[in-house]
């Protein structure tokens, strides 16, 4: 038997992956153009065919041609409907490159989901009817792509049959093109004359265009220069998961997000301002002198400083914006409209902050790309806005990097994924003074008091027994000499908080400022006991993050609300059934649960005094109270 | 030249494009390809070598992978990877291992076992556990068990739904599993290649193809509610052949079912089904010959078509692939009912 020599199999280092889109309408033969590019590269296997030309039969639109649409058009629905509704995937292979090819629908109404596919494409193929020329849907197309950051287009003349393979009309096309795609900022623009249904220019040379001297499509794709990662540019480095397999050993992992860095140097985590060194960069495969962009690793660094998943590491010297505002192209993917004022749940990289829309600057219509005004956001629409954050994000301009320059909202009450942003530039100067980091420590504060400081927050209706309980806790520790402080709702709200009403804006604020005031205090190595309603487990979870997961218990005090209405110890609850008092959490506005408290009191089963000594037990279990 | 372009390209920013009206005069200049060369060509890092031994397209795939693993296993409570004992398990374990390193692997494996695996996987599964250490947990439908339910009798359709998409519903609630990784890749087939990398199912473990979340960058929706799970595909962007390269550089062990030998094989329905064991009835005057052949996939012995091959190593598999003309389902008896039916079967649940 003859075996191949082992190098034969083996691909060229050199081999890379381009991931490019497809846009064009339903009757630009954008599906035939991918059925053509994967059969004609030897991409459809024998079986797929034979199905493929029984479905051309039933649901086919070519005659008794194959239809190749029908290869990439996956889902039933669609192929009953003969349009593409979702973005499907598609791969190729030459000995040269390998492709995923986001074949997405070109209708007004699937912008998302061409945003969907372009957010993963370094190239854009454009579709164009050759006897149609530059159309509505060509500007969409073309507007959309250089939004989300695609530099490299080809202008696929299609259809260039059935205008006789006329050079006249082709030279018109492309100069129509050039001239309207000049200002959305693409690098390179090559167009080419195809017949996706005959192949012309495809794969092989057209027989007929014999005027054309440019490359074929597939060679195009598989010779075009796009710079693969973003090595050249500053370093970043999300943190996904802290690695702790033992006591000796905490490393960051992550993957590369642009620029490259090596073991030795100094890098800075932007949101707390700390300094360190790296010190190993860790993989599987042995350790690594240096990484870079598109890199998936394990660092480790010579100092122990607080660093948790959502922290970006840079170079000092060259940082990424850290700031609770900033300007961001939207896209509206949710049936339900965006409102400016609602919170959503922000994706940023590994970050996931509560923020909202403060303002709409304007609309852009995709298909003139003309500004209009707007007071919300309606699916597949396009929009400037201005966006709050509940805690500084770390970031950078979407058109310097892609990976950190990009969001997500998701709904906080379905979940869905209803929007996607771009950001373009901070609001708020805050990078002059970037964070400096403090010399006095807050673990030698706390020495001093001979304590470890903590957070103990007490969350649940009104009326439950927060501060009662909450009380006793601190006369407790007051009692065996700790150092604490009590935060409670009522007293803030008359100073610090005093700006603030009870809409959901003013009360995420009025959290966001607890917390802010508590994380301080805990720093300069108090204990701080919080007795907040804090309704939203966001916020809640927020402030977890802020001061860390191992200093903050949460304590959820669970009474009923019917008992709560009726124990009503500040007339609150009567209030409400009079409508004096709108908003009221737990009657019209809701309370979301804690999933997971570190304590949970059930106070219908135990007194205040028995709830005090179990979080007194809590905090000694967990070593807080050791001197 | 390059840099002017360079330049441009950063002075047209997103800034300032929007505010421009349409049809601004512009040097329409045609860049076929720019030499941004100077940027990435130096990387003189001797010690990064090893990285370089993959091709650039496999490690980007290899880190893409890494980073949805660590995502999942930052966000959700209880991760499990569900391993099916094939080439796909054998790659996604492997990059797991990679990607959590020095740390253990910090989720169980899943395997269903319908009972009718090829024997040799089963000695390859639990050789593979004991090798790496791995926390396996082995699940088998009972009840179906009880029931009587077999690939032979039953056929393939009722099998596969009680054995295989139940027994993992079974299996998946019972440890409480909040996400579940799975090994398939979206060039397999038409319903995948739709399906996201962060797959959504509802209570009950329903599939709603006409709405999934939309996935941007690699910016992954990890949130679910109380009974909700999601089906993760790290490997989504992987091709067939992608696996087998990847197997091969990075000497990753498979089953050797996948290698050419001479095997016991029987003809039914126009495929070649090995005769792994006494279970499979033989019809009147039939007897299982000996034929040099291997599998390009691996499920349930009997619904398992086996092509003839001589590929004895892998590098005689990737040659292979290289000119196949013959997609790798071909061999799946469980496909072919009719057009749609892995949407249908992923719709109930199925991986």
């Amino acid at each position: 038997m003859f075996v191949k020599p082992a190098t034969e199999a083996v691909p060229a280092r050199t081999k890379d992956q381009l991931r490019f889109i497809t846009c064009g309408s339903v009757d630009d033969g954008k599906s035939t153009l991918i059925g053509r590019l994967l059969h004609d590269s030897k991409m459809i296997y024998h079986d797929q065919l034979t199905v493929l030309e029984r479905d051309s039969i039933k649901h086919g639109s070519a005659g008794n041609d194959i239809d190749f649409a029908l290869l990439v058009d996956g889902l039933e629905a669609e192929r009953e409907q003969g349009i593409t509704i979702d973005v499907a995937y598609r791969f190729f292979t030459t000995p040269r490159r390998s492709f995923m090819v986001a074949d997405t629908p070109g209708h007004e109404q699937y912008t998302r989901n061409m945003a969907t596919g372009a957010s993963h494409a370094q190239l854009a193929i454009i579709l164009i009817d050759a006897r149609k020329g530059v159309m509505v849907q060509t500007r969409r197309h073309s507007f959309i792509c250089s939004l989300l950051g695609i530099r490299h287009v080809v202008l696929a003349v299609n259809k260039i049959d059935l205008v006789a393979y006329n050079k006249e009309c082709f030279d018109r096309i492309a100069r129509g093109y050039l001239a309207f795609a000049a200002g959305l900022g693409f690098t390179s623009i090559v167009p080419i004359p195809i017949s996706a249904r005959y192949g012309d220019n495809v794969v092989d040379r057209s027989a007929h265009a014999t005027w054309y001297d440019g490359p074929c499509l597939l060679e195009h794709l598989e010779s075009i220069d796009i710079p693969s990662g973003t090595a050249g540019q500053a370093f970043r480095f999300p943190v996904q998961w802290v690695n702790r397999p033992n006591p000796d050993f905490r490393g960051y992992a992550g993957t590369v997000a642009s620029g490259r860095i090596s073991a030795g140097d100094e890098i800075v985590v932007a949101a707390s301002g700390r300094t360190t060194r790296i010190k190993r960069i860790v993989t599987h495969d042995g350790d690594l002198v240096g990484a870079e962009a598109g890199d998936a690793v394990t660092i480790t660094l010579e100092d122990e400083i607080d660093i948790g998943r959502g922290d970006i590491l840079s170079r000092p010297d060259d940082r990424p914006k850290v700031a609770d505002r900033f300007a961001a192209y939207v896209i509206w993917m949710d049936k339900e409209p965006l409102a400016p004022g609602r919170n959503y749940v922000l994706r940023i990289g590994s970050q996931t902050i509560t923020g909202s829309i403060t303002a709409i600057r304007h609309r852009i219509d995709v298909n003139t790309c003309e500004h209009l005004a707007a007071a919300m956001l309606s699916l597949n629409e396009i929009a400037f806005c201005d966006v709050a954050t509940a805690m500084p994000a770390v970031f950078d301009p979407y058109d310097l990097n892609r990976k950190t320059g990009s969001f997500i909202f998701i709904d906080r009450y379905t979940n869905r994924t209803v929007g996607a942003g771009m950001i373009a530039f901070p609001l708020r100067r805050d990078n002059k003074n970037a964070r400096q980091a403090l010399s006095v420590d807050r673990r030698e504060r706390a020495a001093l008091k001979n304590q470890k400081p903590c957070v103990i927050w007490f969350t649940g209706l009104s009326g439950a027994g927060k501060t009662t309980i909450a009380n006793l806790v601190d006369q407790k520790l007051c009692g065996m000499s700790r150092h604490t402080m009590l935060l409670d709702g009522d007293n803030l709200r008359h100073g610090l908080n005093a700006d603030l009403g009870f809409s959901e804006a003013d009360r995420v604020e009025n959290i966001r400022r607890v917390g802010e005031v508590a994380k301080l205090m805990a720093d300069s190595g108090l204990i701080v006991i919080c007795s907040f309603i804090s309704p939203s487990r966001d916020e809640r979870d927020r402030v977890r993050g802020l001061v860390g997961k191992e200093e903050f218990i949460e304590v959820f005090v669970d009474t009923p609300i019917e008992e709560c209405a009726r124990r009503d110890p500040k007339g609150l609850y009567s209030k409400v059934k009079s409508g004096q008092i709108k908003n009221f959490t737990g009657m019209d506005s809701c309370y979301e649960a804690p999933t997971a408290p570190e304590i949970h009191l059930r106070t219908m089963e135990q007194t205040p005094e028995h709830s005090a000594e179990a979080v007194v037990d809590v905090l000694m279990a967990r070593s807080i109270l050791d001197g | 030249m390059c840099c002017r372009v360079c330049k441009s390209a950063v002075q047209w920013s997103l800034t300032s494009w929007t505010s421009l009206p349409l049809g601004r005069p512009f040097p329409p200049r045609i860049f076929p390809t720019l030499g941004w060369s100077h940027r990435t060509a130096k990387n003189s890092d001797p010690a990064s070598k090893r990285r370089y031994m993959l091709p650039k397209h496999l490690r980007r795939l290899e880190a893409e992978s890494i980073e949805i693993m660590r995502d999942v296993v930052a966000e959700f409570e209880r991760p499990v990877m569900l391993y099916s004992i094939g080439k796909d398990s054998s790659v996604m374990l492997h990059i797991a291992i990679k990607a959590f390193y020095p740390a253990k692997l910090p989720f169980p494996l899943l395997h269903v076992d319908t009972t009718w695996k090829f024997r040799e996987m089963i000695s390859f599964r639990d050789a593979t556990a004991k090798r790496l250490g791995l926390d396996l947990i082995v699940h088998i439908n009972k009840e179906g068990i009880a029931r009587g339910i077999n690939p032979i009798d039953s056929g393939s359709a009722l099998h596969t739904q009680v054995m295989k998409t139940d027994a993992l519903k079974q299996a998946l609630d019972l440890h409480g599993f909040d996400a579940a990784f799975g090994g398939a890749r979206r060039d397999e087939e038409k319903s995948r290649a739709k399906e996201r990398i962060l797959s959504f199912r509802s209570a009950g473990h329903v599939w709603d193809p006409r709405n999934q979340r939309p996935e941007l960058w690699s910016l992954f929706n990890t949130r679910i509610r109380q009974g909700e799970t999601m089906r993760v595909f790290a490997m989504s962007n992987w091709t067939e052949l992608d696996v087998w390269e990847y197997i091969m550089l990075e000497k990753i062990p498979v089953v050797p079912l996948y290698f050419a030998k001479q095997r016991p094989t029987v003809r039914r329905n126009g495929a070649m089904i090995m005769v792994d064991d006494k279970r499979l009835p033989l019809n009147c005057g039939e007897t299982p010959e000996m034929r040099m052949i291997r599998f390009r996939t691996l499920g349930c012995y009997p619904l398992s078509g086996a092509i003839e091959s001589d590929a004895m190593a892998i590098e005689d598999i990737v040659a292979e692939m290289q000119t196949a003309t013959l997609s790798e389902r071909q061999g799946r008896l469980i496909d072919v009912d009719e057009a749609a039916s892995m949407e249908k079967k992923k719709r109930e649940g199925y991986f």
